[in-house]
């Protein structure tokens, strides 16, 4: 906007002030209204959806799958999307902070005086679109697995290994096909052919630092420890 | 009005200052008077007494405005004229609201936890179990983080639709994208507080995430833990910034954030520029 624009919007605004009405009690009513279906919607929310208390955190587990609060979804679906390793910090905060630093500087960006949305397409469609992305990750995120699903294919008797290897945070240092980091711990989608399923055993329970021991599963739960052991020596 | 009941007055043959009562319908009409003057006086006093009630407010004002000067400033903040609006204009105050119902709730919820990872989840059951409506003040700060986000959103959408971010409101709208990154920090870091699983992992990993940043993110990912580890100090570090830092931060910024909005004033929905112009011109014809 140059000098001459702003003089016309503020003359411009300046005329629409003096046809409004006054703050009290016009606008202190509606706020008003609008601040009373707010509590009531939050206390009727309280009432019939409460709040859950999940069981206490345990560091020690090492089968559960981590879920955040929705209004994160988008992120975590995000992460899901992008799969290349070197491009995973994009995804972690990469694009959220491109987003952020475009909404931040945006009114320097759109400069044009118009403020009607149907006579500015441009930023109108852009506004759309971006609701529309977000709203599909969020909408993907809440009826998808968590970031820390393994999406390989398996024969039906070692699917329950594989969500025990998912939910184990194995990703957070191995490959297992698309899925996961490529370090610090080697790719684990052939592990099966190059050790034997003792070894892949043996290394769960004494592994080289810095992984951890899956010494407490097995005491904990025996069978999400063998159905571990098989599904890791299944990757061939 | 009521005069007095007819046989009470045949019982009574004079009046207290001995006046005889001659003429029986004379005395009638003179009580009926004294009683109507009476009645007026007892009015009069009412109406001086409510008269004097209304002057409470006044003189408590009087007497503020005289030790604050704030009389000029609260007449200017309440009479001033704001444009036509509609009802997307109130997503902003609801957003506040949302904000204060959240602070009050907590503050409750302050009194009964204890931020160390030994004892926080045993608080908050017994929040949830055994502290008088704790179910509900959780349940209200929880719900209340969701309709505050979603009214947050809302009142974006409709600051960017309208172009309301133009001159000469840039600087309010950079302060409102700063308060809607605080207001998924505070999600963030409440989200530990309950310890329970869910919330436990849900933070190692959104810890993590903030540890693949570049450059900063290691540190970043280290302060909010800490330390390397997930440990005893994590807890209590969420709960500081959680309750005590970044909403020390909203507030100030919400400050300033409706400072602007009153200097600079609300804007008129985009529309009624066009409006204008058609009217504007249907007068000239």
């Amino acid at each position: 906007m140059n000098a001459r624009e702003k003089e016309q919007y503020l003359r411009e605004y300046h005329v629409f002030k003096g046809q409004g009405k006054p703050f009290f009690p016009y606008t202190v009513f509606k706020d008003g209204t609008m601040a009373t279906l707010t509590l009531v919607v939050i206390i009727a929310a309280a009432i019939l959806f409460g709040a859950e208390l999940g069981p206490k955190a345990d560091p020690t587990t090492t089968t559960y799958t981590p879920r955040p609060e929705w209004y994160f979804f988008f992120l975590f679906e995000l992460l899901r999307v992008v799969k290349p390793p070197a491009l995973v910090f994009m995804a972690t905060v990469g694009i959220p902070t491109i987003c952020l630093v475009l909404l931040i500087i945006l009114p320097f960006i759109d400069r044009n005086p118009e403020r009607n949305p149907l006579k500015r397409p441009i930023a109108t469609l852009t506004g759309i679109t971006v609701i529309a992305a977000m709203a599909y990750l969020t909408i993907e995120g809440a009826i998808a697995g968590s970031p820390t699903e393994i999406e390989m294919k398996v024969a039906k008797q070692y699917e329950p290994g594989r969500a025990v290897a998912a939910s184990s945070g194995c990703l957070g240092c191995h490959k297992i096909g698309d899925n996961g980091n490529a370090g610090p711990g080697p790719p684990l989608t052939k592990v099966g052919a190059r050790l034997p399923k003792q070894a892949i055993a043996r290394t769960l329970i004494n592994p080289t630092p810095p992984m951890p021991s899956f010494s407490t599963l097995r005491q904990r739960s025996p069978k999400e420890f063998n159905e571990l052991v098989n599904f890791l020596s299944s990757l061939r | 009005m009521k005069l007095l009941p007819g046989p009470l007055r045949r019982r009574r043959p004079a009046e207290p200052d001995g006046r005889p009562a001659a003429v029986p319908g004379d005395g009638d009409l003179r009580r009926g008077h004294d009683a109507l003057v009476r009645e007026r006086e007892k009015e009069a006093e009412r109406q001086r007494r409510r008269e004097a009630a209304l002057e409470v407010p006044i003189s408590v004002a009087g007497w503020l405005d005289e030790r604050t000067g704030l009389g000029p400033f609260m007449r200017g903040l309440l009479y001033r004229k704001v444009p036509p609006s509609n009802w997307f204009y109130t997503l902003g105050s609801a957003t506040l609201f949302a904000f204060l119902s959240q602070a009050v709730t907590g503050v409750f919820l302050a009194m009964y936890y204890r931020p160390s990872a030994t004892e926080a989840y045993t608080s908050v059951q017994h929040i949830t179990n055994d502290v008088f409506l704790g179910q509900l003040v959780r349940g209200m700060h929880k719900w209340g983080a969701t309709v505050m986000m979603i009214l947050i959103f809302l009142h974006l959408g409709r600051t960017f639709f309208f172009g309301a971010y133009k001159y000469p409101r840039e600087l309010n709208w950079i302060i409102g994208v700063v308060l809607l990154v605080l207001t998924m920090v505070m999600g963030l870091t409440g989200y530990l507080l309950p310890f329970d699983q869910r919330s436990f992992w849900a933070t190692v990993v959104a810890v993590n995430l903030n540890s693949s940043g570049p450059i900063i993110g290691p540190y970043l990912a280290d302060f909010l833990r800490g330390g390397a580890e997930f440990g005893a100090t994590t807890i209590s570090r969420f709960y500081a910034i959680h309750m005590l830092l970044v909403p020390g931060l909203m507030a100030a910024l919400i400050g300033a954030h409706l400072y602007l909005v009153v200097k600079l004033g609300v804007t008129a929905p985009p529309w009624m520029k066009a409006e204008k112009a058609r009217e504007l011109a249907k007068e000239e014809i």
